[in-house]
């Protein structure tokens, strides 16, 4: 159980996806715009880099290790992820839609978020397993959702600032960025 | 020559990532020297090349309804072709760009050239969209890459070029220091081109 808590707080915290692996940075500095679009960003992100990853570690463990074919692992899962994502948005339309109606635009678009592929493809580099994927892939989205949430409520407060002309729009966001991966570098060194 | 103008739009007008907000990760990710940033750059313009070529001389084959998943098979293709040839001939670029490179299948540059362009243009103009995109794009990462190197270790490709008694800033090799660089040059980006506009 313990070995589960430090795999939860050294993938969202300590090795965060977005602040300290550079994954997702398109939609991270694309969406931190306003609060209630980002939290239905992390929801997204949460449910599909979860299901991502348990998906794809069964492809790999069945169909690509037992056959030789590791080298097509690229092919293999972003495939995976685009048809995943497809049929989870026609499932949610039919059986669940108000959770539909709150991810919105947000769940075709995930599937280019290089945060589901690389969350994915790393389970299989660090060798977990399909429970220790779980819990990492559900604690690197969470780590993605945190970050994404206090990214936008700093951008929220900073739209009103008066900032230099040129600095307006990415350039802030990206200092701002600069400071929370400044605060997240605190975290090292936690998990031994 | 409107071949020429797709090809050089991609070297300033269009630079991504610098003008098109497109392809961020592997930007912050790989600047850490000068050396992986030119290797993830010609890795990234030789998929952008090859999908380009395919899918302008299959646009008019490949369904409406299935485009995306037909680009992306193909661009995965290509980036399996490059991930296999590093591994073999550039191990330790290989080692150190890691993750990135299977990455290279969803940087949004690759697939919004595909969508936006190659499928809908002619062979020549796809390629000089593709060449210009992707060299524009490895300059900038080159660029970044050097800047983050002198700033963050005092060397250059490897070579130590600062005063002796230069400290270096090591933040700059690590993740805020990649933010705070990017979003200082798009500043700088942006200052040149309100001076253009105003003249």
């Amino acid at each position: 159980m313990s070995d589960f808590l430090l795999l939860f707080v050294s993938a969202a915290f300590v090795n965060n996806v977005v602040l300290v692996r550079y994954l997702g940075q398109c939609p991270f500095l694309g969406v931190s715009n306003r609060l209630d679009t980002a939290i239905g960003m992390s929801m997204a992100v949460v449910f599909v880099i979860t299901l991502a990853s348990a998906v794809t570690w069964n492809v790999q463990q069945y169909i690509l290790n037992p056959y030789g074919l590791e080298y097509l692992q690229t092919i293999a899962f972003i495939l995976v992820i685009a048809t995943l994502v497809q049929l989870v948005e026609m499932f949610l339309q039919k059986s669940v839609p108000a959770l539909y109606r709150a991810l919105g635009i947000f769940l075709p678009l995930i599937t280019t978020n290089c945060a589901v592929l690389g969350v994915a493809v790393l389970s299989i580099q660090n060798e977990y397993s399909f429970t220790s994927t779980l819990v990492f892939s559900f604690a690197s989205s969470v780590g993605y959702g945190v970050a994404l949430t206090l990214m936008t409520g700093v951008r929220e407060k900073l739209a009103t600032a008066p900032i230099l002309p040129t600095l307006k729009g990415t350039p802030t966001a990206l200092i701002v960025a600069c400071m929370l991966a400044l605060a997240f570098m605190g975290f090292a060194g936690m998990v031994h | 020559m409107s071949v020429l103008n797709e090809f050089t739009k991609g070297l300033w007008k269009e630079i991504p990532p610098f003008r098109l907000a497109l392809g961020l990760c592997p930007v912050l990710a790989v600047t850490t020297a000068a050396k992986n940033g030119l290797g993830m750059g010609l890795a990234t313009t030789f998929v952008l090349v090859c999908s380009n070529i395919i899918i302008s001389l299959l646009r008019k084959v490949i369904p409406k309804k299935v485009r995306i998943a037909a680009f992306i098979v193909i661009i995965a293709s290509f980036v399996v072709i490059v991930e296999l040839v590093m591994q073999a001939y550039v191990y330790p670029l290989y080692k150190v760009l890691g993750l990135f490179i299977p990455l290279i299948v969803v940087n949004c540059i690759i697939l919004g050239r595909a969508e936006a362009f190659a499928s809908k243009n002619t062979l020549l103009p796809s390629i000089a969209d593709g060449l210009g995109m992707g060299l524009g794009f490895t300059m900038s990462l080159t660029f970044l890459g050097a800047v983050r190197e002198i700033i963050g270790s005092g060397k250059l490709f490897g070579q130590f070029i600062m005063w002796d008694s230069y400290a270096p800033f090591e933040i700059m090799v690590k993740a805020p220091g990649a933010f705070l660089c990017l979003g200082i040059i798009l500043g700088l980006m942006n200052w040149v081109s309100m001076r253009q506009q105003k003249s």
